[in-house]
């Protein structure tokens, strides 16, 4: 017998083992597929701050994509698939695109973007992205669904359209029809106060009042006076106010001329996700994150756990690793990814939106949840939020 | 005259006692179970009996029930007659749903944060073995024929078998998104599976544990997404299973042979878990949200009373 034979069976037993260690219950005859997934994201420089009872957490995004892989693996054990997930975090004054092309291109089809407006397109742009599905779980922007949409982007979270359109149907059925619309004097705000604007033309509101909040250092000025100033307008039911960042709307609640509630950016915050949010199994959820984290689940978190549930769900029912059927199966009726949220999410196919309810949510409690009950859609009544297939400005060759 | 009112006497005596069964109701938010004497209508008592209280079973001779407190960590033993605490099973963290072995000396509970069966021999109150399932199992039963334990997993949508004999899981179906409740068929042949997300009822055959039948829920004047099919139940001779369609407020009539939706029956909101009086003459639901049971009488297929009970009303079980 030759020392290469002798190998050769050598190889052959360690093969062997290596199978055995995919559990007895996997069905047997199953090859092992593994779906590699890359994490890229840019640390975000800490905004200046208004309070410090909120800290500042730079991995927003992280422990979602972790949970979710953890998640997909224990399925992973029963259908013989196995999800890896690698992570490329680049410091707040890193290139993004540098590291992509370094890092990234040729090697990963499957990749969660967690990173700000401005450099997504960039990244969908490249070359290598043709051959991949970039999962955004960070951005807000309608253009990105509309104008600037790629064919090879799906959005997790919900863009400031089905925001605005999840408070306009609040305020709706509160009766709170005069709006007050403030805003900050980011283009961020500028955004968000477009998208109020929008939604009062969609279900026929009118905004009675809007201004911009200006900043200024007069020490003459406190928060107290100011906002009473600031507020003294015609008559209104309910104050919008659109700040991002948050650099004042906390300000504006409580201490208005008349007394009206806050809502929008802050007071009563239209999102994704919330710490408050149990219903429909979200405890569980919320509790396991928070074992892992030592932190409440955010936004991103969110959006990143359900662009990775997206790819489990995908790959648990198509039995495939390879993108051409994983993508089209995700775009198709027949998928429904479980997201806490009571009903079964989808991804829009005219832009590649992740079709889902919105929470309304105080600080400390949640108020809605929206599609608000009577508002009516033909097919489905998430579409009642955000950009419907008969407006959208989004032309992708598929 | 006076024969005629000793007569209705006797009559009345009889059917008393033809119907002396109680049900019980876990009342999640109350820390409390209730005890309802459902001939009269009446909530006899409430008892104190734990924190967050959500599954409940009675053990096949009716001398014990088996409450999951899930924020005490732990499934609870009490008397079924004095209702008295008589003693604790090592249920592992946050209990909520588990089933009972024919025989009454197993208890398997799903662990829904650690993705985990634990079994319990009654007996001995001790946690014989941890079976790593799919992500967050809920629903569990064990068939009548004592062969297999079936787990539910709502985030891996699978069915897992887990073998009566081996404590091992031996096959697993992929069912539709969050599988809630499922139910074997007295004679063990069918599995009854109900998906929260899809709106469906899964009809599994169990030799070879493939879908032979799928059932969408559709109900007049409620959109898809309220239909969230939780509990069911299947009777003893196969006609007709009955599915709580959650925040739909009703239960629908399935004919167990055709499999046609028969009826849809309003009951209370979000209508949670169902049991049947030992005669299978009623079926008593429980309806989270309007904080009361309802009673249909399934011989005419009709709703015949609502009981208010407490907060929400999660699990139910009766003794005869």
């Amino acid at each position: 017998m030759s020392k290469r034979f002798i190998q050769i069976v050598f190889k052959i037993v360690i093969a062997v083992q290596l199978i055995s260690i995919v559990p007895a219950y996997a069905k047997p005859g199953k090859s092992r597929q593994t779906y590699a997934i890359a994490y890229l994201t840019q640390e975000q420089a800490p905004p200046p701050i208004l309070s410090n009872v909120e800290p500042f957490i730079k991995n927003k995004g992280e422990f979602g994509a972790e949970l979710a892989i953890s998640d997909n693996n224990t399925t992973g054990e029963f259908t013989g698939q196995h999800f890896s997930l690698k992570k490329f975090i680049v410091p707040p004054d890193g290139d993004i695109i540098d590291v992509f092309n370094k890092d990234i291109a040729g090697k990963f089809q499957y990749i969660v973007v967690n990173a700000p407006a401005e450099h997504l397109n960039q990244l969908a742009d490249l070359p290598a992205s043709k051959q991949a599905l970039l999962f955004d779980v960070a951005t807000r922007d309608n253009v990105l669904r509309n104008e600037q949409c790629r064919s090879n982007v799906l959005h997790l979270l919900p863009d400031r359209a089905m925001r605005a359109d999840a408070l306009a149907q609040y305020m709706l059925k509160k009766r709170w029809i005069k709006w007050f619309l403030v805003i900050g004097a980011t283009a961020e705000d500028r955004l968000f106060a477009d998208a109020i604007k929008r939604s009062a033309k969609r279900f026929g509101i009118e905004i009675v009042q809007e201004k911009t909040w200006e900043h200024t250092f007069d020490a003459r000025r406190t928060v107290q006076s100011d906002v009473a100033v600031f507020s003294q307008v015609d008559d209104y039911d309910v104050l919008i106010v659109a700040d991002e960042q948050g650099e004042f709307g906390e300000y504006l609640d409580y201490r208005t001329w008349l007394p009206r509630p806050v809502i929008g950016t802050q007071g009563l915050k239209a999102v994704a996700w919330h710490r408050t949010h149990e219903q429909w199994g979200a405890i569980q959820i919320q509790n396991r994150f928070k074992e892992q984290a030592g932190r409440w689940m955010e936004e991103q978190d969110y959006g990143a756990y359900l662009a990775i549930r997206a790819i489990g769900e995908a790959a648990t029912r198509t039995q495939s690793i390879d993108i051409q059927a994983v993508k089209p199966y995700m775009l198709s009726d027949q998928f429904a990814l479980q997201g806490y949220k009571g009903t079964p999410l989808s991804f829009r196919t005219w832009d590649g939106q992740l079709r889902q309810p919105v929470l309304l949510a105080a600080p400390m409690s949640l108020v809605a949840v929206a599609p608000i009950e009577g508002f009516l859609h033909p097919k489905t009544e998430l579409d009642t939020l955000g950009t419907d297939q008969p407006e959208s400005q989004c032309k992708q060759d598929k | 005259m006076k024969k005629n009112g000793l007569r209705l006497l006797a009559l009345l005596t009889l059917t008393g006692t033809l119907h002396a069964e109680t049900v019980f109701v876990t009342l999640e938010k109350d820390n409390a179970l209730a005890v309802v004497d459902p001939i009269t209508g009446t909530l006899s008592k409430t008892v104190p009996v734990g924190q967050r209280p959500r599954g409940i079973a009675i053990s096949p001779d009716n001398k014990f029930l088996y409450i999951a407190t899930s924020d005490d960590n732990t499934i609870k033993i009490f008397d079924a007659v004095s209702l008295q605490e008589i003693g604790k099973l090592p249920s592992g963290d946050d209990p909520e749903t588990f089933a009972l072995n024919p025989a009454g000396d197993r208890l398997y509970v799903s662990n829904e944060d650690d993705s985990m069966v634990t079994v319990i021999d009654i007996t001995k109150k001790k946690a014989v073995k941890q079976i790593k399932v799919g992500v967050e199992p809920e629903g569990i039963s064990v068939s009548p024929d004592n062969q297999w334990i079936v787990s539910a997993s709502e985030t891996t949508n699978m069915l897992h078998w887990i073998a009566a004999k081996s404590n091992a899981i031996e096959e697993n179906t992929l069912v539709d998104p969050r599988p809630r409740a499922l139910s074997f068929t007295a004679d063990s042949q069918q599995l009854w599976v109900t998906s929260e997300m899809a709106g469906t009822l899964m009809i599994v055959d169990v030799k070879s544990k493939q879908i032979i039948k799928n059932i969408k829920f559709t109900v007049p004047g409620v959109t898809d997404d309220k239909i969230q099919p939780v509990g069911v139940v299947i009777d003893k001779n196969r006609q007709r299973g009955y599915v709580a369609l959650g925040p739909a407020n009703r239960v629908a009539v399935v004919n167990a042979q055709s499999f046609e939706v028969e009826k849809v029956l309003l009951v209370g909101q979000r209508v949670w878990n169902l049991a049947f009086s030992p005669d299978q003459k009623r079926l008593y639901t429980t309806n989270g949200t309007s904080n009361d049971i309802s009673i249909i009488d399934l011989d005419s297929q009709q709703v015949t009373k609502s009981i208010g009970v407490g907060t929400y009303p999660w699990g139910v079980a009766v003794k005869p």
